[in-house]
């Protein structure tokens, strides 16, 4: 039998259907690998292999049903292997959130986004590396240990959702979830050449998701391809009333590549944005030169317009997000004090239990971002800093308004440079900040933005660009990113471990 | 290299917005986190230079803008008064660092 794990998710989910092979052997292929190559990549805070065990013979037993012609229909993904991001709960299953002030919690929930994964048939492999609280662009912030990049170890796989990123490129997992809130989903993405959406703000329930950033946060999903992650979408999309921020506006049908018309004929006179802004001096020319080659490809081969524009505040978006994310987290991290879930460091009076809790339990990343969120909504800085930076994200939102009465989508690099070494920007924060400056206008004006291949520098390092759309429009980044990976191939490409 | 390059075309001046330590004392109370004194010239730098960098904002004209506050159409959203599932003290208990008879223990609020 070949390799389940080099399979498609569509072909697993077919193999696994017709008992090609079974759901036990399928994770336990995917549980070897982890097993072999965790060592080296740490992509894993938590490896769940008995429950994933048990998971799969229940998973069997359903397969074996339905293939003797049971009456009750098939989960669409019954028996299909993931990975979850450790910010996200799974009931009865450790989530850290990457930090030591949640070591030893066990969520008694599963988050809505887990609730619908298991009901469609998923099986958990683990929960993923993640920078603490999702706060970073590398992974490196993690209380557990960074994550190395499967294309090369000595490098970052970008962050905050570089466990997930990893996980996928190395196919530890056929995917992951992960989130997004400036970027943690696109950027690692790119960083380990696979494909990863953000979906619109709304879109997707954060009940069960660790908050960092309220305004900002998006739960999206990691694969090998488009047709990979698609169907994982269409499961965790939809509103949720547990999450009063999802919006009520049904998801679009099945995205199925089987039933669309050739590349070509679907994507014709589709109007393709190329923003000046960013593609500014300082980007890693071969992000630039991979990027523009990929919007040749659209133009020339997918025959879609292609069509210089303008998003004029995007410089902005930086310091917008650096005022605005913080200030969130300084109200969503001070529910962690030690008091009713968490290690509690003991002292005489309350509020030193919450101090040394706080102190000695966060990392210096989140504790920098706590003090930079709390000045900013601080008295008499308050005006200055969080006011103007939610008036300067109005206009970053309404150049994408203005951009899309001209354009369908969006396209620009994903991060400015490949994935950099391990350590590069240890000593600086604000240079960690400004990897990020592509990602972040998406999240400040809530639009959904896909991820994916397309090339690799010098070194080898993967080239991911990012289309972006209007709000709930995610079914068009679909069609036009895959309708690209039909005719080529950076998203096959494995890294050698 | 790249990201310097980036940093010097964003006008990066690290000598203009300085806070002093009473700042740094005053947000970390605020905070409530105990950090060292290291820690605290540490990030007094280091937060020092990202409001720097934050602070280019208020050179934009944003009168008459309306702040975002969400992305979302503003709108009022609610549910039936009906009562739901709690999680019970069962499952509070396996989680708490300290609890005694069905509460969570704590030392006095007041020396």
């Amino acid at each position: 039998m070949s390799d389940p794990t080099d399979l498609t998710l569509p072909q697993t989910l077919h193999g696994l259907r017709v008992g090609e092979f079974t759901s036990l052997e399928l994770t336990q292929s995917y549980l070897e690998r982890i097993q072999r190559l965790e060592p080296h990549l740490h992509a894993f805070i938590t490896v769940a292999s008995d429950q994933a065990l048990a998971q799969a013979r229940i998973a069997d037993q359903r397969l074996n049903a339905y293939r003797h012609g049971a009456k009750t229909p098939l989960p669409a993904l019954t028996g299909l292997p993931m990975a979850v991001k450790d910010v996200l709960c799974v009931a009865g299953m450790r989530c850290t959130s990457g930090s030591r002030i949640l070591e030893n919690f066990i969520p008694p929930f599963n988050a809505t986004v887990v609730e619908r994964l298991l009901a469609a048939g998923v099986i958990i492999l683990g929960k993923t590396n993640t920078d603490e609280f999702a706060m970073g662009s590398s992974t490196e912030n993690s209380a557990y240990g960074e994550t190395h990049n499967p294309w090369d170890l000595e490098h970052v796989p970008g962050g905050s959702s570089g466990g997930s990123a990893a996980a996928v490129a190395a196919r530890l997992a056929p995917a992951a979830l992960g989130t997004d809130t400036g970027g943690s989903v696109r950027q690692p993405a790119s960083f380990c050449g696979v494909t990863g959406i953000k979906p619109t703000y709304g879109r997707v329930s954060r009940y069960g998701l660790v908050a960092y950033g309220s305004s900002l946060d998006v739960v999206g999903v990691l694969g090998r391809s488009v047709a990979d992650i698609a169907p994982l979408y269409q499961v965790i999309a939809g509103h949720d009333p547990l999450d009063a921020t999802t919006m009520d506006i049904p998801v679009e049908g099945p995205f199925g590549s089987a039933a669309a018309p050739s590349a070509g004929a679907s994507l014709k006179r589709l109007r393709l944005g190329v923003p000046k802004e960013y593609f500014i001096q300082g980007i890693q020319p071969a992000v630039e030169a991979a990027v523009r080659q990929a919007i040749q490809t659209f133009q020339t081969e997918l025959h879609v317009d292609v069509i210089p524009i303008s998003l004029p505040h995007t410089a902005y978006a930086l310091p917008v997000y650096y005022l605005i994310a913080p200030a969130e987290a300084s109200a969503n991290l001070a529910r962690f004090d030690g008091i009713r879930y968490g290690p509690r460091l003991p002292a005489d009076v309350l509020e030193d239990v919450y101090r040394r809790t706080r102190g000695q339990k966060f990392g210096a990343e989140v504790k920098r971002r706590i003090m930079l969120g709390t000045y900013a909504l601080s008295a008499g800085y308050y005006d200055a800093y969080y006011a103007q930076a939610q008036k300067v994200r109005t206009l970053i939102r309404r150049d994408f308004e203005q951009a899309f009465e001209q354009v369908d989508l969006i396209a620009a690099p994903v991060a400015p440079t490949t994935a950099f070494r391990i350590g590069e920007h240890g000593d600086d924060p604000l240079a960690m900040y400004l990897e990020d400056v592509f990602t972040l206008p998406a999240n400040l004006a809530g639009v959904p933005g896909l991820a994916f291949p397309v090339g690799f520098d010098p070194q080898g390092l993967p080239i991911g660009m990012q289309l972006m759309g209007r709000h709930f429009q995610e079914r068009l980044l679909f069609q036009a990113a895959h309708a690209y990976q039909q005719i080529t191939t950076w998203h096959q490409s494995v890294p050698v471990l | 290299m790249v990201i310097r390059t980036l940093l010097q075309a964003a006008c990066y001046n690290p000598s203009m917005a300085e806070l002093t330590p009473q700042d740094v004392d005053h947000i970390a109370d605020l905070a409530r986190l105990e950090l060292t004194p290291a820690e605290k010239d540490l990030y007094r730098q280091q937060l020092s230079a990202v409001l720097d960098y934050a602070a280019r904002l208020q050179a934009l004209d944003t009168t008459g803008i309306p702040p975002t506050s969400s992305v979302l159409p503003p709108r009022t959203v609610l549910r039936a008064d009906e009562p739901g599932q709690c999680l019970t003290p069962q499952e509070l208990e396996k989680n708490a660092p300290d609890w005694e008879a069905g509460q969570f223990r704590v030392p006095p609020v007041l020396d």
